[in-house]
């Protein structure tokens, strides 16, 4: 199986965010880290081959920093890598995004495409969905297990309240990965080592053609107005403690 | 044509899926703004029923778009016969709720139209002659202010909770349903979907509980989840969890809240190192009262907080255990 992972970088989950100046974006100087789902995407991929043998690709678009996230890629075993880093890349919306890993793709032939099912910063959740209907490839989403079966892949995909469903569907596809399907492997020394020598491609917004203009625009980025008003208990961490059970006792009535 | 709101409602096996309601409410809300009336779809095999259900409610029309390829649901067909109903139509704005269905077939859907999707809104304004949706980014920690660049239709999904079902305007005299039978090729449908099933029994019930408390990411490691049962324990408290201790294997998935675990409403949430991700306040925003103990003052629970202990969750329960244990003790 020859897979495809679509990976992104985003910034690290405990980290505290600042707005940029003009309250559009976040200020760019935080700690990064590889957006979660997109990491068991990987992990998916990387059993996969293990299973049935071929080639893992990674890919990312995003600036010279997200280099790191295609490097750790590499160093858990995928084989080359792919970074669309171009200033003119910068911003995309989930459409223009698809549109380019369409784009740095189409001289290749993959057997699936799996991406995680959405960013931890954006969140639009559609990116992958995109990349297929560009492709003209079936898709499936939140995808928590992956079979190779005859003349496909059967799916488990996750529904809400506890619900699944099994989907057969041909290759090639696309499929978006849930959080937590496998457990996540460390890079190994040895791993970071080899991934030195594993090719890194570069390419350009030149290289993929007209993506045309964003179909949504961030107006503004904010701090969420509060709707509740919050009760804050100050004081040590004992005198919290002791606070918050008075009111457990006297306002909620659960003790 | 007169601009107008599309609706796309869910049904499955003849049964409304209840958020549906909150599509029409969310629907009818910005036509309150706009003066755009409202048309709602319904998609499937038989769903005439459904369709009647809707025309309860005030619209302008209900359309009931039938296909033996539009049950059970695959987004190949959903895309296909909305993309064709929508091409004839025209509304200016569709909506729908943030349902996994909606995920699945919505980005496809906007990518057929070529047109812009606003993904998990939870409000929208007219203002200037445009609309203005807010979304959640940054797992919550900012809201954005987002608008449509291109041509309409322009696609959006709301976030579920954020409209109230209940509060969908009733119609005076029942709405007219129209049929369109549908006729979607064999081959558009390139996925087999199997039976919908529920993995074993769940042993909890969690929404149930009158008091839960719910551990987080900020519980670090697995031998502390020891440290936040024995503060349940002594509060005669369930057990409850956000996604990310659930994926480690730290607790069981059927403690799991948010939305692809439970939603529960009790009486007291205790939020124990929980950053407030979107798809687990859904999960638990309707509880009468919640306590969230994080030491990142701006983390997203705050919002959703009556009680605030901004602290170290680590420092916080030792003596809340010993107070709770006190308490009890005397009553």
């Amino acid at each position: 199986m020859k897979i495809l992972v679509c990976m992104k970088q985003v910034p690290q989950k405990d980290v505290t965010l600042q707005l940029n100046e003009s309250g559009t974006w976040i200020r760019e100087d935080t700690s990064y880290e590889s957006n979660e789902p997109d990491a068991y995407a990987l992990e998916e991929a990387l059993q996969l081959k293990e299973k049935h043998g071929g080639e893992v690709v990674v890919i990312s678009a995003g600036p010279a920093r997200a280099q790191q996230v295609l490097r750790e890629a590499l160093a858990k075993g995928a084989s080359r890598a792919i970074h669309l880093e171009d200033a003119g890349l910068v911003g995309l919306d989930a459409v223009g995004t698809a549109k380019a890993l369409a784009a740095a793709i189409r001289d290749e032939q993959f057997d699936l495409i799996l991406t995680g099912l959405q960013s931890d910063d954006c969140g639009y959740a559609q990116t992958g969905v995109i990349l297929a209907e560009l492709l003209g490839w079936p898709h499936a989403t939140i995808v928590m297990q992956v079979e190779k079966q005859d003349g496909g892949i059967r799916v488990k995909r996750e529904l809400e309240a506890g619900y699944f469903q099994f989907v057969d569907m041909p290759m090639p596809a696309v499929l978006t990965v849930q959080s937590g399907i496998k457990k996540l492997r460390y890079a190994t020394l040895m791993g970071i080592k080899q991934a030195k020598n594993k090719p890194l491609r570069k390419l350009a917004a030149a290289d993929l053609g007209p993506l045309g203009p964003n179909l949504l625009q961030i107006q503004r980025l904010y701090i969420p107005q509060k709707t509740k008003k919050t009760e804050v208990l100050n004081g040590t961490p004992a005198e919290m403690a002791k606070k918050l059970v008075e009111m457990l006792r006297n306002d909620a009535h659960v003790i | 044509m007169a601009d107008t709101i599309l609706a796309v409602l869910e049904q499955r096996e003849g049964k409304l899926n209840r958020v549906s309601w909150e599509t029409v409410t969310a629907a009818q809300a910005i036509s309150g703004q706009t003066g755009w009336p409202v048309e709602a779809v319904v998609m499937g095999s038989g769903a005439n029923n459904v369709a009647r259900e809707i025309a309860g409610k005030k619209l302008e029309k209900v359309y009931d778009l039938e296909s033996p390829r539009l049950e059970p649901y695959t987004p190949d067909a959903f895309s296909f016969a909305l993309k064709r109903f929508i091409g004839e139509r025209r509304p200016k704005l569709v909506v729908m709720s943030n349902t996994y269905q909606a995920r699945d077939f919505a980005p496809k859907l906007a990518a057929q139209l070529g047109c812009g999707l606003v993904s998990d809104a939870v409000a929208c304004r007219y203002q200037g002659g445009q609309l203005v949706f807010v979304r959640k980014m940054f797992q919550g920690k900012f809201a954005a202010d987002v608008t449509f660049t291109g041509e309409p239709p322009f696609l959006t999904t709301f976030q579920a909770g954020f409209f109230r079902g209940d509060q969908a305007q009733d119609a005076e005299a029942a709405t007219a349903v129209e049929t369109v039978n549908l006729d979607i090729p064999d081959a558009v449908v390139r996925t087999r979907p199997h039976e919908v099933f529920k993995e074993a029994k769940q042993a909890v019930d969690l929404t149930q509980a009158e008091f839960i408390v719910a551990v987080g990411r900020g519980i670090k490691e697995q031998k502390n989840i020891e440290l936040a049962k024995q503060l349940a324990d002594a509060l005669g408290a369930e057990i409850a969890a956000s996604r990310p201790v659930c994926d480690s294997g730290w607790l069981p998935l059927d403690r799991q809240v948010g939305s692809s675990g439970q939603t529960v409403a009790p009486k007291v949430y205790l939020a124990l190192g929980i950053s407030g991700a979107i798809q687990h306040v859904v999960g638990m925003k309707g509880s009468k009262t919640i306590v969230a103990v994080n030491k990142d003052g701006d983390a997203p629970i705050f919002e959703v907080a009556d009680i605030a202990l901004v602290a170290n969750l680590f420092d916080v329960l030792p003596p809340l255990i010993e107070e709770v244990r006190k308490a009890k003790a005397v009553a």
